[in-house]
């Protein structure tokens, strides 16, 4: 038999974005449709043909503002992605009202072994300036790289903990140190499924009673050459250099899109179970009602597949215990990329029959762009806000949409009881959350 | 509880790429550790590890042209993903649910082409800003970067490649928790199967951090051996002199099944895995808690899981015949895991064997967890216990059964299997013989 079923909510939201952190910036935004993407400025972008980002500026978020005093020397091994990371899991202990030991000297709300930590990472890209740095020390007078003087001196110019920055456990690492989190931690690694993942871990921890709240999410930093560059590999970047209309340069499920671009940013959310948030007196932003997971059989991994789109989301109706007809709004990936907006609108096309072009989508990838490993996380959360808000943001876009009802639009007051949240992902994974809402 | 088996093992390891002869060599103590020849790391503070040798991933699956050039991480996948399905025999299965067959792999990324990352940084490098022209970076990767290499760097990778070869469509999920990722994925595949979301899941890892950037990291870290002689000999687990660990490569892989579902096929068991235990440490990211306190956590939580109480014996002897150790030969490694199992098993603790199958094949990294577990399988199966070999010069401080430099002959029933990484990560597993 399979395991207690016991209810899980999400408690807490925290996200950062290239509008900042925390939800209510993101959400703002897209409550007034203004994109936060423009031209990459960490780097000059004009040796790439994709030009533009979701980019926090990087005065705008700076960690060691927010970690406790004993970690800050630590936020010097910290790489981007990390201090993405922490930066989201602190405004989600914060929103969800939680004592750690980050917040105060006061004991935890919940103790420490009780709380695990399920954060989805990316591959995360050397910093070229960092590596660069050192790797110039062994380049010979004819231009070429020294191998020999690297082994035998030229390393010794990469600072001792260079490749702990590096490791995408890290973010979970500093996040359950920071927090004090000693229940099971992991870090899924599926690209844009793997916040989705990871939620679906923190619920099935949870249940199976080896935690009783996690902190889960993801993030990911794509703003940086080389992963631009292995983003580039993959031909799902759009060709633009910042002179575009930057409001309708994302353009998902539309016979015009080319493609998508390199976002950063990420969200952390306090999953717990519904036991634990009552007996604390906590807030539930919306229940986790269904989840589905699957793996592509199609024949690139680059390519999405819309038999497991529509088969992870069957399963997470059968266990929500509703129908396709139950939900109200839909959050795709939606990411401007052909391939994979053609596969989501079969797969939903698939469940939702022709019911699928009057049902309601929330688009989070034109206003921050693909964040990849903490895209998911960006998406629940903006859900989850729909959910708490009864508010359908605003999209950008096309004028025209094809199979969704994803075109441009306003923002607008509806009712919403139920949030299909799909993340198809480079790699063939797939997860479908339904996200339910919490009578007070 | 849904009883979760193993039906099918496969490894592909410095020690060799089958089931027997891997087995074979181990219990003869034999080591894999040599001289690394897939770069000159000649000026490296670390020239050996234990590399995978005579391994052609295109033998282990039906048509290599669906592949599109795998990783190697994705190629050793590959190669013990198909001896575990093979001998699962899932593949004579006609029934088998593809959308209730899944994966939960702990998969490292995939090499790093160090010679045109190294041209390509040192040559857009702006001396006078004293950083890289991004624009002079952009160029030339264009035209030294192998792009399909490079998105095959992803670590889910082997995910994809690893379905595509069997078609399989259920949940899958890829964690890197540094070397306690394929642990942690076993022990996920089962909670999957536990609750009801698959019948079937390929888990295990695979990982080679084999190339100059990889052994730059650790050798920064200080974290390999330096080890100046018989490189055999460098891998030294509980050790009074053990200078680090050795780097290894490879991958493990294993079917499991819920009992119900191997049942239904007339499938035989090689083991049931009854406990997984995981925890953070949250203490520092260079170190361990000095406690054992997350190692102890994960091993007290596997056996809880297992309902067997550690300090408990059977007719005078321990629940537990073997303890797997993660043994990575660093001095804080052994010592806090001695400490850990110590805390756990009380006075049961001396009489436990443990030893480390690094001192023979190196450390997996991502790999480790998998092949480790399987390990434990085939010492239930055999009979034996495999050594930690290079134990010449015991730590006086280290004083449990570390079954040194000699294989034993042994009744084993009850396996416990451990693995801890970088950032606090700490998982154990517990397998037992298959019993109706």
């Amino acid at each position: 038999m399979p395991e207690r079923q016991e209810q899980v909510v999400i408690s807490g939201v925290g996200v950062i974005t290239c509008f900042g952190v925390g939800i209510g910036l993101l959400w703002d935004a897209m409550i007034e449709g203004r994109t936060g993407l423009k031209r990459i400025e960490r780097f000059d972008p004009s040796g790439f043909s994709s030009q533009v980002a979701g980019e926090l500026p990087e005065d705008d978020f700076k960690v060691r503002k927010i970690v406790p005093k004993s970690h800050r020397k630590a936020t010097k091994v910290m790489c981007r992605d990390t201090e993405l990371a922490v930066g989201a899991a602190a405004d989600a202990v914060k929103s969800a009202g939680l004592t750690t030991a980050a917040t105060s000297d006061e004991p935890p709300t919940i103790a420490p072994d009780r709380v695990g930590c399920h954060i989805g990472a990316g591959l995360i890209s050397a910093e070229v300036n960092e590596l660069g740095a050192a790797l110039v020390t062994s380049k010979k007078e004819d231009g070429t790289f020294d191998l020999a003087h690297w082994g035998s001196e030229g390393m010794q110019n990469l600072t001792p903990l260079w490749l702990l920055k590096y490791l995408p456990n890290m973010l979970a690492c500093h996040v359950t140190i920071v927090h004090n989190c000693q229940g099971p931690s992991n870090t899924i690694t599926c690209c844009e499924a793997s916040s989705g993942l990871s939620i679906a871990e923190s619920r099935r921890v949870i249940r199976r009673g080896d935690a009783d709240a996690c902190l889960s999410g993801g993030a990911e930093d794509r703003v940086n050459p080389l992963a631009l560059y292995r983003q580039h590999c993959t031909g799902r970047l759009a060709d633009c250099d910042g002179s575009e209309d930057l409001q309708t340069l994302i353009k998902p499920f539309s016979e015009d899109a080319t493609g998508t671009v390199i976002g950063e940013g990420g969200g952390i959310m306090i999953v717990e179970s519904k036991t634990s948030c009552t007996a604390r007196n906590g807030s539930p932003w919306c229940s986790i009602d269904g989840i589905g997971c699957r793996q592509s059989f199609a024949d690139s991994p680059l390519e999405a597949d819309p038999h497991a789109i529509e088969s992870a989301i069957n399963k997470a109706l059968v266990e929500a215990n509703c129908t396709a007809n139950d939900i109200d709004v839909i959050v795709p990936l939606g990411s401007g990329i052909p391939q994979f907006d053609t596969a989501e609108r079969d797969g939903l096309t698939s469940v939702f029959g022709d019911t699928l072009a009057s049902i309601q989508t929330i688009t989070t990838v034109p206003y921050t762009g693909n964040c990849m490993a903490g895209n998911g996380a960006i998406a629940i959360s903006v859900a989850a806000k729909a959910i708490k808000e009864q508010t359908l943001p605003a999209r950008l876009g096309a004028n025209e949409t094809s199979g969704l009802l994803a075109s441009r639009s306003d923002s607008k007051s509806m009712s919403i009881n139920k949030v299909l949240v799909v993340t198809p992902s480079e790699g063939g994974q797939c997860v479908a959350i339904i996200l339910g809402r919490v009578e007070a | 509880m849904t009883r979760v088996v193993i039906t099918g093992m496969g490894w592909v390891t410095p020690l060799g790429n089958d089931l027997d002869t891997v087995w074979k060599r181990m219990c003869n103590g034999e080591s894999a550790i040599a001289t690394i020849d897939r770069f000159d790391a000649s000026s490296f503070p670390t020239t050996f590890a234990g590399q995978v040798r005579d391994f052609d991933w295109k033998e282990f699956v039906q048509n290599p042209s669906v592949h599109h050039e795998p990783a190697m991480n994705s190629q050793f996948a590959l190669g013990a993903a198909r001896q575990a399905w093979d001998q699962s025999g899932l593949g004579e299965y006609k029934d088998l649910n593809l959308d209730r067959s899944g994966m939960y792999l702990g998969a490292g990324e995939g090499v790093l082409d160090f010679s045109a990352h190294s041209m390509i940084d040192t040559h857009s490098w702006d001396v006078e800003d004293g950083k890289v022209d991004a624009v002079a970076w952009a160029k030339f990767a264009r035209e030294r970067l192998d792009e399909w290499g490079e998105v095959e760097q992803e670590p889910n990778m082997p995910l994809w490649h690893v379905a595509k070869e069997y078609g399989l469509q259920g949940p899958a999920f890829n964690c890197l928790t540094a070397c306690a990722a394929s642990t942690q994925a076993i022990g996920e595949a089962v909670s999957v199967l536990r609750a009801g979301d698959a019948d079937v899941m390929i888990s295990g890892g695979t990982h080679t951090m084999l190339h100059a950037l990889g052994i730059t990291g650790f050798n920064r870290l200080t974290a390999l051996s330096t080890f100046d002689g018989d490189p055999r000999k460098a891998s030294k687990p509980f050790s009074k002199d053990r200078g680090g660990f050795v780097m290894g490569e490879g991958s493990g892989m294993l079917v499991l099944e819920t009992l119900e579902h191997a049942h239904a096929r007339g499938a035989t068991p090689l083991a049931e895995i009854v406990g997984f235990g995981s925890s953070a440490d949250a203490y520092r990211i260079t170190d361990l808690h000095p406690e054992g306190r997350g190692p102890a956590a994960a091993i007290r939580n596997a056996l809880a899981q297992a309902n067997i109480d550690p300090t408990s014996t059977i007719e005078g002897k321990p629940p537990v015949q073997y303890i797997s150790a993660h043994g990575t030969s660093t001095q804080e490694n052994d010592s806090i895991e001695t400490k850990a199992i110590k805390l756990v098993f009380g006075d049961n603790a001396p009489n436990v064997p443990v030893s480390s199958i690094k001192s023979m094949m190196g450390h997996l990294i991502a790999a480790a967890g998998s092949v480790e577990l399987i390990t434990c399988v085939m010492s239930i199966q055999t009979g034996m216990l495999v050594p930690t070999i290079n134990l010449d010069n015991p730590d006086p401080e280290l004083d449990l059964d570390y079954v040194p430099n000699v294989a034993r002959e042994a009744q084993v029933d009850c396996c416990v299997s451990n693995s801890f990484g970088f950032g606090g990560q700490n998982n154990t597993l517990v397998v037992k013989r298959y019993e109706t």
